[in-house]
């Protein structure tokens, strides 16, 4: 591979090669600050021609690695950084086996975590970042790792991904955080955000979950907080968890510990002040 | 990192591991070869970096969840089939997961892969589907090529449990040259505890050298022929009876040649004992040419021909990225000549390139 990037994450190393240097070059200052890993890299990505002439004309990027989905469509090299945030994704849904993987973002205050999950487009993405913008340790908004023992959850603070609309929201923040607007892509007009430094410096301290939350966001959703209970929060867990199938006995017991220990809640919510206000009460009566 | 050499040589050695300086490297070749739950058992107690300690212990207890997940969809099938009062003969990774042997330790296990005899397939099938499986495809003519050349049935999965049945009744296409006596080995079949059987030691080793070296382009070679190094060292501990068994079987099912060469091969790269030529020939059986050919060197040396297939079993890079494109293209060229004779492989190929279109 002509260019390589080595990056630390929380408890998690990739190892990025491309064909191309745009992606690295990208990819080293969005990522600027991060440790670099002092021994093996759990995972390789690798970027590459999905033809050898692909390289040269028309360039474009296969997402490969030491895991790889067979029909993973190739990327143009203008959208390099993207397929690389996919390959790492992918590295992680497929072939990560020391913690349970949730689809989730996670925020943590006075050593205790808050978990934000729900579908895509539900806001855990943006509501989980900007929390992390206002006075909350922002741990990840991509994977939430559950440690499979100590049942913890770790941070991976990796960029966080900005999609359409709330790019805008993000406006004031500091311009080198940023990466690339990147339009035409398969989910519209993306923009990495690099978390901030205490997310960076803190990356390597679990915390102690103590509420799982549901948001929805619509735009004429009233504002409203539902108890959410353990069953249905494991069944909507095992459904946002990319490795609870492959983990089998290990995967059922952490997530039965998880969703057993503490209080879970729906919120839906038409705007991020209101969020914001939402979670403070429930933070506040936790 | 050149080539897969070096994981071979540390699957071989453990020994070595104090050697490695990029681990990184070797776990992306291992896990591009399907290898890194057998590395990581073969290294366990072994005084490792922390980091690869940590990765290689959660690749064995993900090797774990593979073994009982390939178990249950054993046992799936059994149900399915116990009705039909046949045999039904594991293969490959779930056979030797079930049998407890060691090449089942850590191994990656895919596909259920079982063997049945040629005349319940109509059965089986119709089993299969009551209970759940489905066709992978919906193609007349694959369904069509399946059914009258190959070996097997078109796959099935499972529509609750997302897992493949692989059907077979022989070993090899039916069009490819040698022809396995599929009653004999049936026959020669061993029982598990639980009523399924695996194949007898010495086809297994049979099946598992025609899979690698008379079908198919060499893709995940490398793990295969450390399926056979493992087996071949057991099996061989085990009876000495093993290895004149191994010889008189290879030969009645018409696969001395690719046996020799996935033993010589063994031997080069995983350091496997050899038995094979200090074994008289059984007594009034003519061998072939090419028998007699794949026996000199008494499969401790390389053929000429060898290293061909080793620079195949070998090309990638520390990456885990495909090398030697043109190589591996012969192989694969190679894999559709070996399935059948010409005149078929123009057809298939033309009817092949017009569904693309």
């Amino acid at each position: 591979m002509n260019h390589v990037f080595r990056l630390q994450v929380g408890p998690v190393s990739f190892r990025i090669g491309s064909q191309w240097r745009q992606p690295v070059a990208q990819l080293r200052r969005l990522y600027a600050g991060y440790p670099e890993p002092d021994g093996i890299c759990d995972f390789t990505v690798r970027l590459e021609a999905e033809r050898a002439w692909r390289r040269w004309i028309r360039p474009s990027v296969a997402i490969r690695g030491d895991y790889v989905l067979p029909d993973a469509a190739p990327l143009p090299l203008a959208q390099g950084l993207l397929a690389a945030e996919m390959g790492m994704n992918l590295q992680m849904a497929l072939g990560q086996k020391k913690f349970l993987l949730l689809h989730a973002a996670s925020v943590e205050r006075d050593g205790r975590a808050l978990l934000l999950t729900g579908h895509s487009g539900a806001g855990k993405s943006t509501l989980g970042a900007l929390l992390g913008e206002r006075g909350w340790r922002f741990m990840g908004d991509e994977f939430a790792l559950l440690g499979l023992e100590d049942g913890r959850l770790h941070p991976f603070p990796r960029a966080v991904s900005l999609k359409n609309e709330s790019l805008a929201l993000f406006d004031g923040v500091d311009p080198a955080r940023l990466g690339p607007v990147l339009t035409g892509t398969p989910k519209g007009r993306i923009r990495h955000l690099r978390p901030n430094r205490e997310a960076v410096a803190r990356m390597g301290e679990p915390a102690r979950p103590v509420m799982i939350l549901f948001p929805r966001f619509g735009r004429d959703l009233e504002p409203i907080v539902r108890d959410v209970g353990a069953a249905e929060a494991f069944m909507r867990l095992t459904q946002a968890s990319t490795n609870y199938v492959a983990l089998a006995e290990q995967g059922f017991d952490a997530l039965t510990r998880f969703v057993g220990t503490f209080p879970s809640k729906a919120i839906d919510y038409a705007d991020t002040a209101q969020a914001e206000a939402l979670v403070d009460d429930l933070w506040r009566s936790a | 990192m050149r080539d897969s050499r070096w994981l071979a040589r540390l699957l071989a050695d453990p020994g070595s591991a104090a050697q490695v300086t990029d681990w990184t490297s070797l776990i992306a070749i291992a896990r591009a070869e399907s290898l890194a739950g057998s590395l990581a058992w073969r290294l366990k107690g072994m005084e490792l970096p922390e980091g690869v300690e940590a990765l290689l212990e959660a690749a064995r207890r993900d090797s774990e969840a593979v073994r009982v997940q390939a178990l249950w969809e054993a046992e799936m099938a059994r149900r399915a089939l116990k009705p039909l009062g046949i045999p039904v003969i594991l293969l490959k990774g779930t056979a030797y997961a079930a049998a407890g042997l060691e090449a089942g330790r850590g191994r990656s296990i895919g596909d259920l892969d079982i063997l049945v005899p040629r005349s319940a397939l109509p059965d089986v099938e119709r089993a299969l589907l009551a209970a759940g499986w489905e066709w992978v495809k919906e193609d007349g003519y694959d369904d069509q090529y399946y059914r009258r050349w190959m070996h097997e049935l078109p796959p099935l999965i499972h529509r609750e449990r997302d897992r493949m049945i692989d059907v077979h009744h022989a070993i090899l296409p039916l069009t490819a040259r040698p022809k396995p006596d599929m009653a004999a080995m049936i026959a020669a079949r061993v029982p598990l505890a639980d009523g399924l059987f695996t194949l007898a030691p010495a086809d297994m080793i049979v099946h598992s050298a025609a899979h690698l070296f008379a079908d198919g382009d060499l893709a995940g070679g490398l793990r295969n022929l450390w399926d056979i190094d493992r087996l071949l060292r057991e099996f061989g501990e085990r009876d000495p009876e093993f290895w004149p068994a191994l010889r008189d079987r290879s030969d009645r099912h018409g696969l001395l040649p690719a046996v020799g060469r996935a033993i010589r091969l063994a031997h080069h790269l995983y350091g496997t004992p050899v038995n094979w030529g200090q074994l008289p020939i059984s007594p009034g059986r003519a061998l072939s040419g090419k028998a007699r050919r794949a026996e000199i060197g008494n499969c401790h040396q390389l053929l000429a021909a060898d290293a061909l297939f080793r620079r195949r079993l070998l090309a990638l890079d520390g990456w885990g990225q495909a090398t030697r494109p043109f190589t591996r293209l012969g192989f694969y060229v190679r894999s559709h000549w070996l399935r059948m004779p010409p005149m078929m492989l123009a057809r298939h190929l033309w009817v092949k390139a017009r569904k693309k279109r």
